[in-house]
């Protein structure tokens, strides 16, 4: 990583210098009317040299899959197959438009039907919409439809959302864009929903109860059936937030564990590079009862062909077009080419890596709930007899050439540290990321110091969070 | 963990104390401690009317976004606005500037159901 501070491109600009030529002009010069031209702009001029090195020193101070091991806790940051770049290319996808005529997109829209088939296999479900972008959308998708289906049979008196205590943020904020409330359900000391306390919630009033399985603690959910069996007695459906499916594929499915309606993170699961923020893509795949609700348009076929259909009764578009349709042909690539049984092995894997990292990991940074774990496990990353906080050790893996995990997240842990090393690392860089550990295990005692002032190696040093939040600067005032 | 030895408490570590016909509200040296350094706050507006136990506004520290649960009914008189401007004034001095709204409550019965320090105290420990 290049850890020198690199200008604004602001700062290296010097009048009279250009980046780019214009071609010729083809049509007549046409002056704007008055009031729409300014003379000053402030805009950075450069040459092409200058500016080509800018943009290369920054993405050279990237931490990303291609260069770091980055063991982002519910982040799935598993390596994008370079095969998925390589179609995604293909012309025949890339340079199409979104108004051209079926007819003449044929191609495209059959990749469409196929990842929605592949994902209904994967997930067990009767159907799936592709429009969501991203994750926390395709839950309000989710929550849209649950609730289009309540109201389609008049059960009106229906307004609270049950969500477990360790679910991601976006579920009640899902819920409470939806206009529900939200009653939150403790979880048990194996980390699991617990049971009694939501027995006591279930009644006519409950919309349905959004359950992330494996949780965010990295915990298979031990009651499943019987959680979906007491919503469904109550006449509320089961919200599966498929944040963590990377740690079932081909071993369960969750359609068959009752739940009625999922999203898919197809930039994690699926293997497209999400690091960044985007671009995200948030299937939902839905039960039977529910298809008639599906966000549209979705890809169906008969005998002309292929089309695009919107559901008799659906909730409508999520978003312009058909969904982030770059992500698509990443994912179905990434799907096709390890076919079921690399699916299921890829998933195998994933528990396998996160078992055996917690192994290696525990001893020094003791896990929250000492149970076998899914594709990630969540440890305590503070230092207990010294001042050492989960933020030092975090920092302080950046100098020791990782990506820090994630941070107090989950709520319920305290200074938590949540590690997910997905299927794609080697044993080598599982055991240097917990040689690593182990290493700031020590420091801690012998070297506190060292951990306070990390990150010690990047362009800029611990930064000032708390100042950075309250008194942000958001622009450029050169 | 310092303590307003005149407040009562709650399980959502806030404390509320009696001001003449008034009570006055905040959170405890506990939640502040727990936030770390708090960055925003989201108040309620005076005149708005809450029920005992509804969320009036929303707290922000570098680790999370946390509600501020309200357990008394009653209605806003006074919010505190010099936090909005500094947050951070909730971690130097929770219990005396960084109260956060005064109250006409609407059964001041509902204070008498509060902890006390000595309970609160026992509470955190057995949190923790």
């Amino acid at each position: 990583m290049r850890n020198q501070l690199e200008p604004l491109i602001f700062e290296i600009s010097s009048p009279g210098r250009e980046a780019f030529t214009l071609p010729e002009l083809g049509v007549p010069e046409v002056q704007l009317p008055e009031g729409y031209t300014r003379q000053q702009l402030n805009l950075p001029e450069v040459s092409e040299l200058d500016f080509v090195r800018h943009y290369t020193h920054l993405s050279q101070m990237n931490y990303s899959i291609d260069t770091v091991f980055y063991p982002l806790g519910s982040c799935t940051m598993k390596y994008n197959p370079k095969v998925n770049e390589k179609a995604a290319a293909i012309e025949g996808l890339s340079q199409v438009h979104p108004l051209q005529p079926e007819s003449t997109v044929q191609g495209s829209l059959q990749l469409m039907y196929e990842l929605q088939e592949a994902l209904k296999e994967i997930a067990g479900f009767a159907a799936v919409s592709l429009q969501p972008a991203a994750g926390a959308h395709g839950e309000f998708a989710g929550v849209l439809i649950m609730r289009a289906y309540h109201e389609s049979r008049g059960d009106s008196k229906r307004t609270k959302m049950l969500i477990p205590d360790s679910a991601h943020g976006t579920n009640p904020a899902s819920t409470a864009m939806s206009g529900y409330t939200v009653v939150e359900l403790p979880s048990d000391e194996r980390g699991n929903v617990d049971l009694e306390a939501l027995k006591q919630e279930c009644d006519d009033t409950v919309v349905g109860l959004m359950l992330t399985n494996p949780n965010t603690l990295g915990l298979f959910e031990e009651h499943v059936l019987e959680v979906c069996e007491t919503i469904h007695n109550c006449g509320g459906l089961i919200y599966g937030d498929g944040a963590n499916l990377n740690a079932l594929m081909g071993i369960t499915r969750p359609g068959d564990l009752g739940i009625d309606v999922l999203h898919f993170n197809l930039h994690k699961t699926f293997s497209t590079p999400h690091g960044g923020g985007g671009p995200g893509s948030g299937p939902v795949g839905v039960t039977e009862n529910l298809a008639p609700f599906l966000p549209g348009p979705i890809a169906a076929k008969d005998d002309d062909g292929y089309k695009l259909v919107l559901p008799e009764q659906s909730i409508g578009r999520m978003k312009a077009f058909y969904g982030n349709y770059g992500v698509f042909i990443r994912a179905y690539t990434y799907i096709r080419m390890m076919g079921p049984d690399g699916l299921r092995a890829a998933s195998e894997m994933a528990v396998l890596n996160a078992n055996y990292l917690k192994a290696r990991v525990a001893p020094h940074f003791p896990v929250a709930v000492e149970r076998t774990c899914m594709h990630e496990f969540v440890s305590h990353g503070d230092v207990p007899g010294t001042d050492i906080i989960t933020l030092d050790v975090a920092k302080r893996l950046i100098d020791l050439g990782f990506h820090p995990p994630t941070i107090y997240f989950p709520l319920i842990v305290h200074d938590a540290l949540m590690i997910e090393p997905t299927e794609t690392e080697s044993k080598e860089t599982l055991d240097a990321f917990a040689v690593a550990m182990t290493r700031i295990a020590e420091e801690a005692r012998t070297n506190p110091q060292v951990l306070h002032d990390a990150p010690h190696i990047t362009p800029v040093r611990r930064l000032d969070e708390a100042q950075a939040a309250r008194k942000p600067v958001l622009c450029y005032k050169g | 963990m310092k303590l307003d030895k005149d407040a009562r408490y709650t399980k959502e570590h806030e404390w509320i104390r009696k001001e003449g016909e008034l009570f006055i509200y905040g959170i405890s040296d506990h939640a502040q401690d727990q936030l770390s350094d708090i960055v925003f706050l989201e108040p309620p507006e005076v005149g708005d009317s809450f029920a005992q136990g509804d969320s009036i506004g929303v707290v922000e520290s570098v680790k999370a976004a946390s509600d501020l649960y309200l357990p008394m009914s009653g209605e806003i008189v006074k919010v505190n606005d010099a936090l909005v401007d500094a947050p951070e004034i909730m971690n130097s001095d929770p219990y005396g500037e960084a109260w956060i709204i005064k109250f006409k409550a609407s059964d001041p019965a509902e204070f008498d159901q509060l902890m006390s320090p000595e309970d609160y105290e026992k509470y955190t420990q057995e949190e923790e």
